[in-house]
């Protein structure tokens, strides 16, 4: 009698679960459609040229060309634009942490004369577009001999908009309680001291969702470092690199294939163990 | 009412005093602005400097980065006002816009608010999935899908010739391009608006929707009275956040169609663009008019969303 009861309440349970599970399932055909691009890159990368042509959606490539991305890597210079890459990125998520962090942390706790200028400045430029920006950049850094050059690039993307990040340590820095900070005063540390021992570890969970918002940004980054590249092929980044690929050699497209996905794989890793700071990162907008 | 306000000054003063010292000696403020330097000298040069620059650039006759530049006071506006390529591209721009946010806003909605519910199994692969091509490098999604949509030789068309309707030119074609480029935006930022949805969702409490259920409540009509009253003050700034983030379209329409065909997809920054660097006569001035013209138009809708949170900001006080 009992064993009867529990069955059907088993059975209850995974009726009344049905709906969700369909549900899931229906999406689960949405979110393949989804990636499907990604997946076809994937695969496209290690057919060969014929197959391309041939063999249209197929997943599966007859024959693994692993060659492509030899060709990539090496012809087509992938392995330098991801070197340079990786420069850049790394060194402007550097740069823009700290120049964040540090402000963000001054414009939150302390009130001095200009603060609420300074503020309002950023806030007020939130949204300018690079395509508005542009040409007044390449001036300057062509007049600070900073053109064509990696260094120069980096500065010109750690100055641009990251008014965003400002704010979400602005809002962060606000709210951690003062004792925190006399505490340390306390302890005989300084105005440096109080700020790297005790607030930015605090401030560990942003500085996270800073630096890898920075570093998707400026991996994706195209518009400034194609103009900063115009006459120094050898500096382009992948982004830049993948549009002259197939300017020079439009006929190698499982190169292509191979090229994006060496270009592309670094981002999605980085987003799939580190997901969530990015996630935080998006909303705060919202939230803000 | 003006009670009410009164206390929350108070409050409000209150909590900046508690955070700033009335008095801190030059050490403190010369460590302030050392603190500051790097945001002031970096943010300085490379977006306030290039903001008032553009104002002066477009009222000079300017060829090329090296030349001598001419005051001509207004001719460059009067120029590119006069250009009907740049009044295409400001109507590219806003029809883009047009095409592309409804979609992204309200699809999104639909997709958070059943990736929002606590029951749905694989939440994490389904949310992690659509959000993907966010992340990845939209020039190189522009470039590969160039050949994936070419009407000869790419795999699209090669299944639609098998099932009888190939050789569609999707970015050749002047009344497709466009069209088939804000399908692929959507497709590329739809994760973007739709975390600021689950953001938004993650808002309302949980237990508004269990007493609703308590008290008979089925699905459509908790929809209707909770799910959509405690969404509306954030309609307005999603809303406004994706319009911005629209506007910021150059990396996916130049490696995409370049503009083309025939500057159907030409929008504002490309129209730039091919002045100020696509040119074999750069024409800066008329270049930076352009670029003038459409940082107004990017602060009108900069200040909208001001007024739009504000708008939120009161609609959500009304509800309390």
């Amino acid at each position: 009698m009992t064993a009867v009861v529990e069955r059907t309440d088993r059975q209850r349970r995974m009726l009344r679960r049905l709906p969700w599970w369909t549900a899931a399932i229906c999406l689960v055909g949405i979110a393949a459609l989804w990636i499907f691009p990604f997946l076809w890159m994937l695969s496209a990368s290690l057919k060969d040229n014929m197959e391309m042509f041939t063999g249209g959606l197929k997943l599966w490539p007859s024959k693994f060309v692993w060659d492509n991305y030899a060709r990539a890597w090496n012809d087509a210079h992938f392995g330098r634009y991801l070197i340079n890459t990786v420069v850049v990125t790394l060194i402007t998520v550097v740069l823009v942490t700290i120049r964040c962090a540090t402000a963000g942390y001054v414009l939150a706790r302390y009130k001095f004369r200009g603060s609420k200028i300074f503020l309002g400045v950023l806030v007020a430029t939130l949204f300018v577009p690079t395509g508005y920006t542009i040409i007044p950049v390449v001036k300057i850094s062509m007049q600070l001999g900073l053109i064509d050059s990696l260094g120069g690039m980096i500065l010109a993307l750690s100055g641009g908009a990251y008014v965003s990040a400002i704010l979400i340590y602005y809002g962060y820095f606000r709210q951690i309680p003062r004792e925190l900070e006399e505490a340390a005063v306390v302890d005989g540390a300084g105005f440096v001291r109080t700020f790297f021992s005790v607030m930015l570890p605090l401030a560990m969970p942003v500085t996270a969702t800073v630096a890898v918002l920075t570093f998707i940004t400026t991996w994706n980054a195209f518009f400034l470092p194609l103009v900063f590249t115009f006459s120094r092929p050898d500096l382009r980044t992948v982004s830049v690199g993948m549009q002259a690929f197939v300017g020079e050699t439009a006929t190698d497209w499982s190169g292509m294939a191979a090229a994006g996905v060496i270009s592309i794989v670094p981002v999605v890793v980085l987003f799939i163990f580190l997901q969530r700071y990015f996630v935080e990162g998006i909303s705060g907008a919202v939230k803000s | 009412m003006s009670i009410r306000s009164v206390q929350l000054t108070r409050r409000q003063t209150r909590r900046v005093a508690a955070l700033d010292r009335p008095r801190f000696g030059w050490k403190k403020t010369t460590w302030i602005w050392i603190f500051l330097l790097p945001t002031t000298v970096l943010y300085g040069i490379y977006t306030i400097y290039p903001i008032i620059a553009s104002y002066w650039y477009s009222l000079v006759e300017w060829n090329g980065f090296d030349a001598d530049q001419t005051f001509v006071g207004l001719s460059n506006y009067r120029t590119v006002f006069a250009d009907p390529l740049f009044w295409n591209s400001f109507k590219v721009t806003l029809l883009f816009m047009l095409l592309v946010v409804p979609a992204r806003v309200l699809l999104t909605l639909l997709l958070a608010i059943v990736l929002n519910s606590p029951k749905l199994p694989l939440i994490g692969v389904l949310r992690s999935a659509f959000f993907i091509p966010v992340v990845t490098t939209t020039a190189i999604i522009g470039v590969v899908m160039r050949f994936v949509l070419d009407p000869s030789s790419g795999p699209v068309n090669s299944i639609l010739t098998k099932l009888g309707a190939g050789g569609i030119d999707f970015l050749g074609n002047q009344h497709l391009a466009l069209p088939t480029a804000a399908v692929l935006y959507i497709w590329k930022f739809f994760g973007v608006t739709m975390i600021y949805w689950l953001a938004a969702l993650q808002t309302i409490p949980y237990e508004l929707y269990e007493a609703a259920r308590i008290d008979g409540a089925g699905p459509g009509q908790v929809f209707r009275h909770i799910t959509v009253p405690m969404l509306r003050p954030f309609l307005i700034i999603i809303t406004v956040l994706t319009v911005e983030e629209t506007f910021h379209n150059f990396d996916l329409m130049y490696t995409l169609t370049g503009g083309g065909p025939y500057f159907h997809t030409e929008i504002i920054e490309i129209y730039i663009y091919r002045w100020a660097f696509g040119a074999s006569i750069p024409q800066l001035g008329q270049a930076s008019a352009a670029a003038v013209f459409f940082g107004l138009l990017v602060a009108v809708v900069g200040a909208l969303q001001l007024w739009g949170v504000y708008a939120g900001r009161r609609l959500r006080g009304e509800q309390r």
